[in-house]
């Protein structure tokens, strides 16, 4: 009986659940898939890895980056891990960007 | 050993990309692991379906171009951690995917996973043929709608001829999948019926999935059906056709009639 009320309800609200996720994805789609246009997390993404590369060498495989596009607010998460910098030990070099 | 299976249709809109995404998590759910491939290159849709939309980063493109590492590119779901997600490009150049790219990335893709579900797009062009290429298995999904069943064939004629295992004069195993199926129709027979489908494209049939509202509430949520109503009637037909893509012996569960008071009065009022 719950489950057919709360099919019921729910049944009603995914419709502007669809709406906000097309609005915040096709905000971030028409910035950047214009003619000439680029994606500002990409590149930054691009250019923050170009200039750690120009300090350390780094492994492709020991690179990951989540990316978590938000309405207001986007996050950019570069995780790089950077063998021996100085007593032979990993470090991690983590770099949290946020755009708007 | 990994199976490679591509959903294919020739025809657009009749439910591939639905089908990518309810049978990727279904298999992922008998413990396999799985990727589901988006090889819409343009107009990607599947990360949409599967609700990862705001999390790409890499894509099918940028990993056949060296820009990024298969793993780099690979979205795990935040559902089920044996099931990921490769996304398309939006690229609109059309040259983006390379056989021999491909070939590589597919390669990958086998040795990490169990199941490797490729979307393809529609039509029959490049796109779709390299889609099927690489492929095990197919998944036919087919409306009960002439246009549908006609492209269909075209398609069963394409995997019998260009497709790798083809060419090594083995078989693609293929397997209809009729979707959109509304039973009441059919039974009034306004609707082509699960037999005329079979007789006309003799293949064997995987499933029927009823239309239903269920299947659009999940894409809207972005999730799979077989995740957001996992006891509904389509993510069972779905979840007993993965069964069946594993090799168990499974009864087809043909929909019927489902008349609920609201219906009834529905009906009577409209007529």
């Amino acid at each position: 009986m719950s489950g057919f009320f709360s099919s019921f309800f729910s049944r009603k609200s995914s419709a502007p659940v669809a709406r906000d996720r097309l609005q915040i994805l096709l905000a971030h789609e028409r910035a950047s898939l214009g003619e000439g246009k680029s994606d500002l997390l990409v590149q930054l993404q691009k250019e923050i890895m170009e200039v750690i590369r120009k300090h350390v060498s780094v492994d492709q495989d020991k690179v990951q980056v989540k990316l978590d596009r938000g309405a207001s607010c986007s996050m950019l998460e570069i995780d790089i891990e950077v063998p021996g910098l100085e007593n032979g030990d990993k470090n991690k070099l983590s770099d949290h960007k946020k755009s708007a | 050993m990994a199976q490679v299976l591509v959903v294919t249709s020739g025809k657009g809109g009749v439910g591939k990309t639905t089908t990518t995404a309810a049978l990727g998590a279904a298999l992922a759910k008998t413990g396999k692991s799985v990727v589901v491939v988006d090889f819409d290159v343009g107009l990607r849709n599947l990360d949409l379906v599967m609700g990862a939309e705001r999390r790409v980063v890499f894509d099918l493109v940028n990993v056949i171009q060296g820009d990024a590492k298969l793993p780099q590119a690979l979205i795990k779901d935040k559902r089920l951690d044996n099931l990921s997600l490769l996304p398309a490009s939006q690229t609109r150049d059309k040259d983006a995917l390379t056989a021999e790219g491909v070939a590589k990335v597919m390669a990958e893709l086998r040795e990490k996973f169990d199941w490797v579900v490729c979307d393809s797009p529609a039509g029959i062009e490049r796109g779709a043929q390299l889609a099927m290429y690489h492929a095990d298995q197919a998944v036919i999904v087919t409306n009960p709608e002439v246009s549908s069943v006609r492209d269909s064939d075209r398609i069963i004629g394409m995997l019998d001829s260009t497709t790798e295992k083809a060419k090594a004069g083995e078989k693609v195993k293929k397997s209809l999948l009729l979707t959109r199926y509304d039973p009441a129709r059919a039974a009034r027979g306004e609707m082509l019926s699960v037999d005329d489908v079979l007789e006309i494209l003799s293949i064997p049939l995987i499933g029927i999935i009823p239309e239903s509202q269920d299947v659009l509430r999940a894409s809207n949520l972005g999730a799979p059906v077989t995740l957001a109503a996992p006891e509904s009637a389509p993510a069972r037909a779905y979840f007993e056709a993965a069964r069946r893509l594993s090799g168990e012996k499974v009864d087809i569960t043909i929909p019927t009639e489902k008349k609920g008071l609201f219906d009834w009065l529905f009906k009577r009022g409209a007529a």
